[in-house]
């Protein structure tokens, strides 16, 4: 049951991938890597499921924290063309 | 103070779940961090109203299930709609004053909107949603929904009403 | 009883693939970006629901459900505003949603 969650999981990511390949704008592939990103959590645990080590829960966990946080970034980025405060750019190097 | 004691309580009870060890030294450690962390939230001005809603208390545990049985509704008609062949999709903006007067009541509703698939929240301001539908019924029916109804709820304006 | 939640948690898990299979598949075929946002929440919010709550019914009363209440948590929370910042980001950057009717509706 674990195996066939686990193949659809693949094929769900698969997808996603191509997506991320294709997407003509730089937020059809931000959003793809969101998308692969969650579907690679629900993988982990699967995964943890299906080889009876529930370790791999913690690893989900971390996963999903790094996902949101690189996907902000990412965005950030985007938006601003950078990831911090600009400043006010006048300052004396 | 409630509130403070209350996040060292969640905090202790992360710690606990995550490790799953019972020794005096693990405790002890989890303790010492619980307390580290509810400090430092203390000293950055976070635990508020709205950094640690422990006032919306079970109310949470209504809406939930609420907005699980509508994702569950609006995600098998968006399957329906990749499904056909036809791709019937209408594309529609809509904006919108939502019902809520509160911070966590607006956040709340623009997270329940994007949530349910079909419709994506795109602009999130006191008095203004801009909402994107797949489908100019699913654009339209967020405006004075159900949804924004049971937020109201949620967010205790009909406890504030009986109080006033 | 344990037969009836064996049978449902595999339902539940079986559910929650296809949903996150259909949800992809519908990422290629929807035609703008706007459009595959749609399609992209029905794997986070409806597919990783359902499979984490067969893996739920799967793991009983544990401490296994317990962290897996708390990825659901932290799922449900980050998805839309991932999403929402997103498309805001697509729309400040000038990207066009197509829409039906040409124009935005406006109601209060």
């Amino acid at each position: 049951m674990f195996t066939a969650a686990a193949a659809g999981l693949l094929i769900a990511i698969c997808l996603a991938l191509v997506r991320a390949i294709l997407g003509p704008t730089v937020f059809d592939r931000v959003l793809a890597a969101n998308t692969i990103g969650t579907l690679a959590v629900m993988l982990l645990a699967v995964i943890g499921f299906l080889t009876g080590r529930p370790e791999f829960l913690d690893l989900a966990i971390i996963y999903g924290l790094l996902n949101i946080i690189g996907t902000v970034a990412v965005l950030k980025f985007f938006r601003f063309g950078d990831l911090g405060e600009p400043g006010n750019g006048d300052l004396p190097r | 103070m409630s509130r403070l004691i209350s996040l060292f309580a969640v905090l202790f009870l992360f710690w606990v779940v995550l490790s799953g060890f019972f020794t005096p030294f693990l405790l002890g450690a989890g303790v010492l961090c619980a307390l580290a962390v509810a400090w430092l939230a203390n000293r950055m001005d976070v635990v508020d109203h709205e950094g640690h809603p422990i006032h919306l208390g079970p109310r949470l545990f209504t809406y939930w299930p609420w907005l699980f049985v509508e994702i569950v509704k609006s995600a098998w008609m968006v399957s329906k709609i990749i499904l056909d062949p036809k791709l019937p999709i209408s594309p529609t903006m809509v904006k919108f004053t939502p019902g809520q007067r509160t911070v966590v009541g607006l956040v709340t509703h623009a997270n329940s909107i994007t949530l349910t698939p079909a419709t994506i929240s795109i602009e999130v301001a006191p008095g203004e949603f801009v909402v994107h539908g797949l489908t100019r019924e699913n654009a339209l029916a967020c405006i004075d929904s159900e949804m924004d109804r049971q937020v109201q709820r949620f967010e205790g304006q009909r406890a504030v009403k009986d109080a006033a | 009883m344990s037969e009836v939640i064996y049978v449902l948690s595999w339902l539940s898990v079986t559910v929650g693939a296809a949903f996150c299979i259909i949800g992809t598949a519908g990422m290629i075929r929807m035609p703008d970006f706007f459009t595959r946002a749609h399609a992209a929440s029905v794997p986070d919010t409806a597919g990783a629901g359902f499979l984490l709550l067969g893996m739920m019914l799967q793991a009983g009363l544990t401490l296994v459900t317990v962290k897996l209440i708390i990825i659901g948590i932290l799922i449900l929370f980050a998805s839309p505003t991932a999403t929402h910042a997103l498309c805001k980001a697509a729309l400040t950057r000038g990207l066009k949603p197509p829409m039906a009717d040409g124009e935005v509706i406006s109601k209060r």
